[in-house]
């Protein structure tokens, strides 16, 4: 009889994050190879941005004083959020699909950090919506947008909305696999976005929407996001007249994302420990 | 040294007893195989073996490495195929066993070598830079046991390797199996597949209802049934009388699908000419009568008293507690 004595080994650190690099790229190659993935995660942001641009920009008053009142300098940091937002759904779908395919039991049954799989995940989404950002910047600054506090303030805003997005890549793996089939991934992946998405500063003011849904729109993250990042890109000026307090909403998107990973991160991994098992 | 020692394994899902109490041994450089229908407890098994899962008692030992307490050790040795093909479909063939190889922490100089290494040796080097969504069933299972094979692992799970693929392929996988033990590797493997076992397995263990019920040599197996059996093939017509002849000349009832019925010949051709006259003397004219060597589909029948391809309870219900796969 056989006995096993040595003793029990780990995989380190430094390992761990080779594998969840190597996984990060295994997912974002399937965006890059699969032709309606890289039109879900590229063109359609850059769409959403020319047709509300476009087609309801005219309708749409913004209150914002002279010189700032473009809507594209409106839509813009709303868009950066909507589009991080979206983009964490490729993790639901990624990881219900890897599940089904038994992906995931193989990458258990290899001597890799079994952190990679979820890590590699989120991040792949985190590396794919700052490629797309590159892209939308690139076509919103040939539409007019410019930012007016400097490149630092416009990139510290970029970031929170890719952090932002990060943490909700760690809802989507929650839900995920909580449903397990692709096919409710999708939908039950945008049943919490669509109202969060669409009932918030993104494309209109709050104070434009009934008095019912104000107090909601108001408060909740996503519009505490736009109104951030749109409070580091805007003119100064307009800042007061649109009664936004940079420094207050910094911390409370700060607040929002540690929030959302912290509570979502463990669910996640929970869920995933109750779906391989 | 064994290559997997395993005892006494108990694991439930909620009120399904998937596993129920299995020990196994078995020495390296062999073929096991794990023989047993849906549901039996086969995956189950495997996916305790290859550390997917933790038994609620019992314990496993694989190439050495204690499953339980050491799983990334144990990971270290290890190879294994699920049941699907778990290859990404949107990366090439190349693609995928590279990934598979630097997972296992090789440099990536070496996993791209051992990458072509394996797929040429299973024959798909004129494919490997194609896309896998491309490629034929049996093509991504082989690509599939070919990823578990780039970590030159000391033990090969192969969780049921040819189901769904076409007979080509199957044999082609045969070979390949073959192949690696040659090379020193030690492959369980599960199937449902009688002749698969006979073929590729130096020793078969048959699973049923989350138990061993028997173990041995394909021969061993066979010997169970006190040696050979006689088979008769009848018109539906003759069906009734037939099935009372056997009985009467074997003293219980024949088993056997409709229009073929097998008795036990202990006293072998004496058994046939028994039968012979019999059939003669109730004027039963038979299609085909022989006496053949028993096959494992008689094992199967007399130990556990349903056919091997006879639906058990799903084998998802009962490996993992839920309905996927």
């Amino acid at each position: 009889m056989t006995t096993a004595s040595k003793p029990k080994r780990r995989v380190s650190f430094s390992d761990a994050v080779t594998h969840t690099a190597i996984i990060t790229g295994r997912n974002n190659m399937r965006v890059l190879r699969i032709p309606s993935l890289i039109l879900f995660s590229t063109v359609q942001p850059v769409m959403f941005l020319l047709l509300f641009n476009f087609v309801f920009g005219g309708a749409i008053t913004t209150g914002t004083p002279a010189g700032s009142d473009q809507y594209i300098n409106w839509l813009i940091p709303g868009i950066l959020v909507q589009t991080a937002v979206f983009g964490a759904t490729a993790t639901a779908l990624g990881l219900t699909e890897d599940l089904g395919a038994g992906v995931i039991d193989r990458f258990r049954s290899l001597p890799m950090a079994r952190s990679a799989v979820l890590t590699g995940r989120t991040i792949a989404d985190l590396v794919r919506n700052t490629f797309v950002y590159t892209l939308m910047l690139f076509v919103g600054f040939l539409m007019g947008w410019r930012f007016e506090q400097g490149v630092a303030k416009m990139l510290l805003g970029v970031a929170l909305a890719l952090l932002f997005g990060y943490s909700f890549s760690w809802v989507m793996a929650t839900i995920g696999l909580a449903v397990k089939t692709p096919e409710a991934a999708q939908s039950a992946g945008f049943l919490p976005i669509f109202p969060l998405v669409f009932a918030s500063s993104i494309f209109v003011p709050v104070e434009s929407m009934p008095e019912w849904l104000q107090g909601f729109a108001a408060n909740q993250p996503i519009t505490v996001l736009a109104d951030t990042v749109r409070s580091l890109m805007i003119p100064e000026e307009a800042l007061v007249f649109l009664g936004l307090d940079q420094g207050t909403l910094i911390w409370k998107s700060l607040a929002w994302i540690v929030a959302i990973t912290a509570v979502f991160a463990p669910l996640a991994v929970r869920q995933y420990k109750k779906a391989v098992g | 040294m064994s290559a997997v020692v395993a005892t006494d394994i108990v694991k439930t899902f909620g009120e399904v007893t998937a596993l129920d109490g299995v020990s196994l041994e078995f020495e390296e450089g062999i073929v096991y195989g794990l023989l047993g229908p849906n549901g039996a407890g086969k995956t189950t098994l495997i996916r305790v073996l290859a550390t997917l899962l933790k038994p609620d008692s019992g314990s496993a030992i694989v190439a050495g490495t204690d499953v339980v307490a050491d799983p990334v050790g144990a990971r270290h040795k290890i190879g294994l195929a699920g049941q699907s093909a778990a290859v990404d479909e949107f990366l090439t063939g190349r693609e995928n066993v590279e990934m598979v190889g630097r997972l296992y922490n090789l440099p990536k100089k070496e996993a791209k070598r051992q990458a072509d290494d394996v797929l040429e040796r299973i024959n798909l080097t004129d494919s490997a830079d194609r896309n896998v969504g491309t490629y034929s069933g049996g093509m991504r299972r082989r690509l599939d046991v070919a990823a578990s094979m780039v970590g030159r692992p000391q033990v090969l799970f192969l969780d049921e390797p040819t189901t769904g693929i076409d007979p080509g392929s199957r044999i082609h996988l045969w070979d390949l199996i073959e192949d690696l033990v040659d090379g020193g590797t030690t492959v369980l493997l599960t199937t449902q597949y009688l002749d698969e076992a006979d073929q590729l397995a130096a020793r078969i263990g048959v699973i049923d209802h989350g138990r061993l019920i028997a173990e041995g040599t394909s021969d061993e197996l066979k010997a169970r049934l006190g040696g050979d059996v006689v088979e008769i093939h009848v018109e539906e017509t003759d069906r009734a009388s037939a099935a009372a002849v056997l009985t009467r000349v074997a003293g219980e009832d024949p088993t056997g699908e409709r229009l073929a019925l097998s008795i036990p010949a202990p006293d072998g051709s004496r058994t046939l000419t028994a039968v012979v006259r019999e059939l003669d003397a109730a004027s039963v004219e038979p299609k085909d009568i022989a006496l053949r060597k028993p096959t494992l589909d008689d094992v199967f029948l007399t130990l556990t008293g349903h056919k091997a391809d006879s639906e058990g309870e799903p084998e998802s219900a009962a490996s993992r507690g839920r309905g996927r796969r």
